[in-house]
C-alpha cells in the first residue's frame, strides 16, 4: 500500500518587545535567574495582568502579512495545566477567538509553487524554563526559571497542507523570512524565539480520512524539522504495516539519534479546560487600526523578490538570496541606486561579499565595505578602469581598511592597461620566448590558448585588459 | 444532572488531588448538586443573546512596551520552599 503524509506546523514566535506581554519586566535573553521578574509574571495572587500594546501591533502586522484576516473582536482565553514552569496554573493564551483568522503563504518546492492555508494566529504567554541535573544541588530536583515566564509568543498555526518534509521546510523558512523581515522575531531558534511542532500523520493514497497524528515537539532547526518529520513517517507507515495502530500523542526529536520518541505521561494534559480570561478585556481593533497597520507594513521578501528580477534582470535564485534578510536586500538596492548593473552588484554581493561575511563570521549589517564604496567598485570595472580580477584584491583592500576603491586603484598602481601597444609588445615578447607552444597552437593543439593568456596577465601583473588580451593574441597567433 | 466517581476521578486527576473512596461519593453527589442548581439557567430563553465573557462593558486595556525594574530575585525568591542558587527548586520532573 502507498501511504500520503499530511503534516501541519504549529510555529511559535517569540516577539522582539522590551517588556514582557502582560507586565513591565524585561525580555532580555540570558539574564540571572528570576532576575526579570514580578508579581505579575510569577502568578502572585491579586497581580493583574495588563496587555503590550506593541505585541498586538507586532500581532497585526504578522496577520497582514501572511494574508489573515484580523479579528475586529479578540479574548484571551486561560489553558489551565499543572507544570512548575507555569506558575500561575494557567497560561494566557487565546482560543475561541483568536487575533487572526485564514491566511496563506505560497511556497516554492523543487520550482513548483504551493499555497498553504493558516488557519489562525494567536497571541500568548511563554512558560519559565526548567534545569534538570545541569547545576550542583540539583541532582534530585529541577530548578525553575520565570523570567522567560509572560514573554509574549504568536502561535502561528497552519493548515494540515504539507505533504513532505521539504515541503514543511520551505513553508517554516518562508514564515521566519518574514517575521524576521517585519522585525518583530530575531529569528534565533537555537534560543528558541522561532520554534516548531509538527503534526504528522499517514493515510493511504485516495483515502478521504486523515490518520491519526502524533504531534513532533523540540524541533529547533530547519535541518533537524526534515529530520524529524522524515523519520516520524517513516516510523508511521512501518508500524502500520507490520500491524500496528498510530497512537495520538507528543513525541519528542531526539537530535543526537535524528528520532523521535514518546514523551509519556504527557497524554492525559490534553483536558485544557480553556475560558475567557476575566483578568484582561475583550481586545476590539477597528477598520482605521487594521488600515494603518496595513500603511505601515514594508514591502514584503516576496513582492521584493518578485520586483528584483523585474527590475534589475536578476535570476529567480539570486532574487531570492538577495532578499533572504531585509538587511541584504536594502543594502544590494543601495549598492544598485548608486550604480544601475544590478546584474554585476547581485554577482558581487552574492560572491565576494557573501564570501567574506562568512569568513568572518559579520553580518551584513556589520560589513565594513558600504554600499556606496561597492557601488563605486563596480563602478571602476564597468567603466573599464581595472579588471574584474584587479577588483578582487582591491575589495580585500576595501574590506580590511574601508577605504576608496578608487584611491586603493591610484596608489597601488592597479589601473588596467588597454592601451593596444603596450599590451601588444608583452604578447611578442611571451610569444618569442615560448617558440615551441606557438608550433603547437598553429598546428592545431587550440587549448594552448589559454597558456598563452595565463602568461600574458601574469606578465601586466594582473592589470592587461582580459578582452583585449584575446582579442590580440588571436591576431598574432592566427597571423 | 449526573455526576459520577468517573467524573470525580477525572477532575481530581486534572487537579493534582488524591481523593479516597469516600470522598469520591461524596464530592460527586455534592458537584450533582450544584451544577443541578446552576443547570436552573438553562430555563432561561437566551435565543439572540450574545455569550458573555466579560461582566464589565470595557476593551482594549494596554500598557505601553517599556521595560521597568523588576522586585529582584531575592524579593521573587523569598516564599520559595526551597531553592539553589537564584533557582526555585522543585521535586524533579522527568523530561
Amino acid at each position: 500500500m502507498k501511504f500520503q503524509p499530511v503534516i501541519g506546523l504549529e510555529v511559535h514566535v517569540q516577539l522582539l518587545t522590551d517588556s514582557k506581554i502582560f507586565c513591565g519586566c524585561s525580555t532580555r535573553f540570558g539574564a540571572e535567574p528570576n532576575s526579570q521578574t514580578c508579581p505579575v509574571c510569577l502568578g502572585l495572587p491579586g497581580a493583574l495582568p495588563v496587555l503590550n500594546r506593541r505585541v498586538v501591533e507586532f500581532a497585526v502586522k504578522a496577520g497582514l502579512a501572511t494574508n489573515c484576516s484580523i479579528s475586529h473582536r479578540s479574548v484571551f482565553a486561560r489553558k489551565n495545566y499543572f507544570y512548575p514552569d507555569l506558575p500561575k496554573g494557567y497560561q494566557i493564551s487565546q482560543f475561541e477567538e483568536p487575533i487572526c483568522l485564514k491566511g496563506w503563504l505560497d511556497i516554492q518546492v523543487n520550482g513548483t509553487a504551493k499555497r498553504i492555508g493558516i488557519t489562525r494566529i494567536h497571541m500568548e504567554e511563554d512558560a519559565g524554563k526548567l534545569v534538570h541535573g545541569e547545576l550542583p544541588g540539583l541532582d534530585d530536583g529541577s530548578g525553575v526559571d520565570l523570567n522567560r515566564a509572560c514573554t509574549p509568543l504568536l502561535e502561528i498555526v497552519s493548515e494540515p497542507d504539507l505533504r513532505t518534509a521539504d515541503e514543511a521546510v520551505a513553508y517554516l523558512k518562508q514564515l521566519h523570512r518574514i517575521v524576521t523581515w517585519l522585525g518583530i522575531c530575531d529569528g534565533n531558534m537555537e534560543e528558541g524565539s522561532f520554534r516548531c511542532d509538527a503534526n504528522v500523520s499517514v493515510m493511504p493514497v485516495g483515502a478521504d480520512k486523515l490518520g491519526t497524528r502524533a504531534e513532533i515537539k523540540n524541533v529547533n532547526s530547519f535541518r533537524f524539522v526534515k529530520q524529524a518529520i522524515e523519520h516520524e513517517i517513516e516510523r508511521q507507515i512501518d508500524l502500520i504495516e507490520d500491524g500496528g495502530t498510530v497512537v495520538q500523542e507528543t513525541r519528542l526529536f531526539d537530535p543526537n539519534t535524528g528520532r523521535t520518541r514518546s514523551m509519556r505521561g504527557k497524554e492525559e494534559a490534553h483536558d485544557y479546560r480553556y475560558f475567557p480570561d476575566p483578568d484582561l478585556v475583550p481586545l476590539v481593533i477597528d477598520d482605521e487600526w487594521v488600515r494603518r497597520a496595513q500603511d505601515e507594513l514594508p514591502e514584503l521578501p516576496e513582492q521584493r523578490q518578485r520586483r528584483f528580477i523585474s527590475e534589475y534582470g536578476v535570476s529567480e535564485y539570486d532574487a531570492e538570496v538577495l532578499t533572504a534578510t531585509r538587511s541584504l536586500a536594502e543594502y544590494y538596492e543601495g549598492c544598485v541606486a548608486l550604480h544601475g548593473n544590478g546584474k554585476a552588484v547581485s554577482n558581487w554581493v552574492m560572491g565576494e561579499l557573501t564570501r567574506a561575511l562568512n569568513d568572518s563570521g559579520l553580518s551584513i549589517d556589520q560589513c565594513p565595505v558600504t554600499p556606496r564604496l561597492l557601488a563605486e567598485l563596480v563602478k571602476l570595472i564597468d567603466s573599464g578602469t581595472i579588471s574584474g580580477k584587479i577588483a578582487k584584491t582591491v575589495f580585500d583592500e576595501m574590506w580590511r581598511s574601508g577605504r576608496e576603491p578608487g584611491a586603493i586603484v591610484e596608489e597601488q598602481g592597479l589601473v588596467q592597461v588597454s592601451d593596444s601597444g603596450a599590451i601588444e609588445a608583452i604578447i611578442d615578447g611571451i610569444l618569442a620566448a615560448n617558440q615551441g607552444q606557438v608550433e603547437e597552437y598553429r598546428g592545431g593543439k587550440e587549448k594552448v590558448f589559454g597558456f598563452f593568456v595565463g602568461q600574458v596577465m601574469r606578465a601586466s601583473k594582473g592589470k592587461a585588459n582580459p578582452a583585449l588580451v584575446n582579442e590580440l593574441l588571436l591576431n598574432k597567433l592566427k597571423g | 444532572m449526573n455526576i459520577t466517581v468517573a467524573d470525580v476521578e477525572q477532575v481530581a486527576r486534572l487537579a493534582r488531588l488524591e481523593l479516597g473512596p469516600d470522598e469520591k461519593g461524596l464530592f460527586a453527589g455534592q458537584m450533582d448538586a450544584i451544577l443541578g442548581y446552576v443547570n436552573k439557567l438553562k430555563e432561561l430563553d437566551t435565543d439572540g443573546i450574545l455569550p458573555t465573557s466579560h461582566a464589565v462593558p470595557m476593551e482594549n486595556a494596554f500598557r505601553e512596551d517599556r521595560a521597568c525594574p523588576a522586585i529582584g530575585v531575592e524579593k521573587a525568591l523569598a516564599n520559595a520552599p526551597d531553592r539553589v542558587n537564584s533557582f526555585y527548586r522543585v521535586p524533579k520532573v522527568i523530561e
